[in-house]
């Protein structure tokens, strides 16, 4: 069996005519490659590549990608040891590759994941994870809304926090791997409050976005 | 990987203007790009310092009170980074190191400015005289903000800002030249944008 | 007292394959300054183009630093005590 060569992400170079560039990573949305790459992209408020991609590239047109890169954040379908996923706004794309591979492979580990929203219209891939979740007692999902709860939410709209992960996430006993991506102050947060109930440190990865905007 | 340069049809990225007042490669922004080759350090102007250190191992300090104390100047100057974005007419308020350097015997002809959290940048001394730096605590009218270099920040603008230490704590008089952070790994020596020095061997 | 100004190490990843064969933002590093063992993609990446820099996410120690240049590019890595890395063992298994 060919050893597995899952990579997380793409980075993406556009070019204006007078040669001035810009890079942004993405993390690549679909399961396995092959030749097909699927991001998903969401606009960043004054942002420079995300919104050429989401209103300006067209189908057929040329994109300079380098990659796919990054061998560290990735799950591989190697085990049926528990994972713990917790994304942020955009952070659910490379956790979407997870729950697609996982499907793909037949390989039905239990995966949890807990998704902080704004909104309900906020939520990206939101027919197809209750879907997923319907057809697979393997997978459950629990929304955070922070800005605005959908009609008849129990609770009122919060950040995420310890009370929440405690009751929507696998056990720390059960030691599941976990993965955790989003905003930077997203990611800190819930890796401590990860920390603070008990689950082992070593087991828990992060991708961080970063600075909105990029660099440069 | 292919030498032909692929165009993104449609893309213009940033504003910006091709100007013939830039230096060469440059690209003229209107906002002010935050870069930094490592973690913002939060000084407390309490606990600020600056120490001036000749070849000789002399030292002359300053606290932040002893520093404001000095004559400081309005600068109004151009400023050009290295990764390619340059800003006109960028406003500071500074203490020229003119200003520090007076009584100070030296023979040295170069110069390492140091900064809190570690980094380093190397320039000839005489690229600090003359009117050509200073020890900038204000820009655009406020004082300097963290992430920009503050409480306050060497500023050369004749050369390639990454020699403008932000969090500028020191700087050390050397008899021979000595490369600091990024000119010990590629990055030119000198670093004049008009001669587009970014490299080794520019 | 940290800045947000840093994205995870995982970012480098494409820089870093242009100069190596195998994906070392997925390698074990020991930092050479407070000897703590992670992956180079949870290191702090500080962009500053044409450098980078990877630092420890506990002391903030470079760990690497790259500069890429047209046709050349600089490595150092002496901010690693050591890197471990997965590579092909050559055979099917």
């Amino acid at each position: 069996m060919a050893r597995s060569r899952r990579r997380q992400h793409v980075d993406v170079r556009l070019r204006a005519s007078d040669g001035y560039t810009a890079v942004r990573s993405y993390s690549i949305a679909n399961a396995a490659h092959g030749d097909r790459v699927e991001l998903t992209v969401e606009q960043v408020a004054d942002g420079e590549v995300s919104p050429y991609l989401v209103h300006t590239l067209s189908p057929g047109d040329p994109l300079e990608i380098r990659g796919p890169l990054g061998g560290w954040f990735v799950w591989r379908p190697v085990s049926l040891e528990p994972v713990q996923l917790v994304a942020g706004g955009s952070g659910i794309v490379p956790l979407m590759a997870m729950i697609r591979t996982r499907a793909q492979t037949h390989l039905h580990a239990p995966f949890r994941l807990i998704y902080s929203v704004r909104t309900l219209e906020a939520t990206i891939y939101s027919a197809e994870l209750q879907q997923r979740a319907a057809e697979d007692d393997g997978l459950s999902v629990a929304y955070v809304y922070t800005r605005a709860t959908p009609p008849g939410w129990p609770r009122a709209a919060q950040r995420i926090d310890a009370a929440l992960i405690a009751e929507n996430a696998l056990p720390a006993k059960e030691n599941p791997a976990c993965f955790v991506c989003g905003p930077t102050a997203f990611v800190e947060a819930v890796a401590e409050f990860l920390g603070e109930a008990g689950y082992d440190s070593s087991r828990i990865k992060t991708e961080r976005f970063g600075p909105s905007g990029g660099t440069s | 990987m292919s030498d032909e340069k692929l165009v993104s049809p449609g893309f213009v990225g940033r504003r910006r203007t091709a100007n013939a007042e830039l230096p060469p490669g440059q690209y003229l922004t209107e906002d002010f790009p935050v870069l930094s080759a490592g973690p913002t350090p939060r000084v407390q102007r309490e606990e600020w310092e600056f120490a001036l250190t000749a070849e000789t191992g002399e030292v002359r300090k300053w606290n932040w009170a002893q520093f404001r104390a000095l004559p400081a100047v309005p600068i109004s100057t151009d400023i050009h980074c290295v990764t390619r974005w340059s800003k006109l007419n960028t406003t500071w308020e500074g203490v020229s190191i003119d200003t520090l350097l007076e009584d100070v015997q030296t023979s040295a002809g170069f110069a390492m400015a140091h900064s809190y959290g570690g980094y380093t940048t190397n320039l000839p001394l005489a690229d600090l005289r003359n009117g050509k730096a200073w020890i900038a605590f204000r820009y655009d009218g406020a004082e300097l903000a963290p992430e920009h270099g503050g409480p306050a920040r060497l500023l050369v603008p004749h050369l390639y800002l990454w020699k403008s230490a932000k969090w500028v704590n020191g700087i050390t008089l050397m008899l021979k030249d000595a490369p600091g952070f990024w000119e010990s790994l590629g990055y030119n020596n000198y670093g004049d944008p008009w001669r587009e020095q970014r490299y080794w061997g520019e | 007292m940290s800045s947000r100004s840093y994205c995870d190490g995982n970012a480098a990843a494409g820089e870093l394959r242009d100069i190596f064969a195998v994906d070392i933002t997925a390698a074990a590093g020991q930092c050479a300054a407070c000897g703590m063992i992670g992956a180079l993609a949870q290191g702090h990446l500080y962009a500053f183009e044409p450098g980078i820099v990877v630092r420890c996410a506990v002391c903030e120690h470079p760990l690497v630093r790259l500069v890429k240049g047209p046709g050349r590019a600089w490595l150092d890595l002496r901010g690693l005590v050591y890197l471990q890395l997965e590579v092909p063992s050559g055979q099917n298994s």
